[in-house]
């Protein structure tokens, strides 16, 4: 029990608590909110990893810009409560125990196999380092996701688009 | 030290608390932000991997798992839009002409 592994679990539960909240409340901009708690104990997490760019990353991207968006739009259409409506039979009979059954499995398969072995190590990871993986190895990803970005700033100007 | 496979458990959690909310959840906006959080459980589960490998790669993806998410936020959100103008509404059970 050391210092980390209590800092991981504190940021743990508060992510989890986020995560439930956002789920658990009625009004979309208490959702968003609790979104962001749950961007921001991650970005702790990545910090806690050593993936400090990552953690940087995070905070400005998701945290900042893409929640910004949403709260953005949820305050211009005026969103209010979310109303109640009964579950479609799909949903209810088949969603739901599917829904459970993934997680079950997802936490069976990581505590038996050797796939979560070891910990994780102390230090940092370079962002040079990083870097240099992503301007060379994989700059031609790294170009096309500029492509990417500019057929999405394109569609969302058309869809947007008042039409006359 | 953090092992490796309470990391994973976190991720399995918050990816399943996801599913949860899309199927439970009747608001678009709020099944995007449901979208949004498997992302970030994927994302911890890279980071983890990442780190635990010594590999780099990993976040790397997770680099280019936020681009992708914020164009597909853009393009999503604008569509939301098309939907409350059209609709009136934003409960997904009022969005249903390709239902049988």
């Amino acid at each position: 029990m050391n210092v980390v592994f209590l800092v991981f679990v504190a940021l743990g539960v508060l992510a989890v608590a986020g995560a439930i909240n956002l789920i658990a409340q009625r009004h979309p901009i208490h959702s968003a909110l609790s979104l962001i708690v749950v961007m921001v104990a991650l970005a702790g997490e990545y910090l806690l990893m050593g993936a400090e760019f990552i953690a940087a990353v995070q905070i400005i991207v998701y945290a900042g810009a893409i929640m910004v968006l949403f709260v953005f739009v949820i305050m211009l259409l005026n969103a209010g409560v979310e109303e109640r409506t009964n579950l479609s039979h799909i949903a209810r009979w088949l969603g739901l125990p599917v829904a459970a059954i993934l997680v079950a499995e997802l936490g069976w398969a990581v505590r038996r196999g050797s796939i979560g072995a070891g910990n994780i190590p102390a230090g940092t990871v370079s962002t040079s380092h990083l870097a240099t993986l992503l301007f060379r190895d994989y700059v031609f990803p790294f170009e096309l996701t500029s492509v990417l970005i500019l057929v999405a700033i394109m569609g969302a100007i058309a869809l947007a688009k008042r039409e006359e | 030290m953090v092992p490796v496979s309470d990391v994973l458990v976190l991720s399995a959690v918050l990816f399943g608390l996801g599913v949860i909310g899309f199927i439970f959840k009747r608001d678009i906006v709020t099944l995007f932000m449901c979208i949004e959080l498997m992302l970030n459980a994927v994302n911890l589960a890279f980071v983890a991997f990442s780190r635990a490998l010594g590999q780099l790669q990993g976040q790397v993806y997770v680099f280019f798992v936020i681009v992708v998410a914020a164009a597909e936020a853009a393009v999503g959100l604008a569509i939301v839009i098309l939907i409350a103008r059209n609709r009136k509404s934003l409960n997904v059970e009022r969005v249903d002409s390709l239902k049988l």
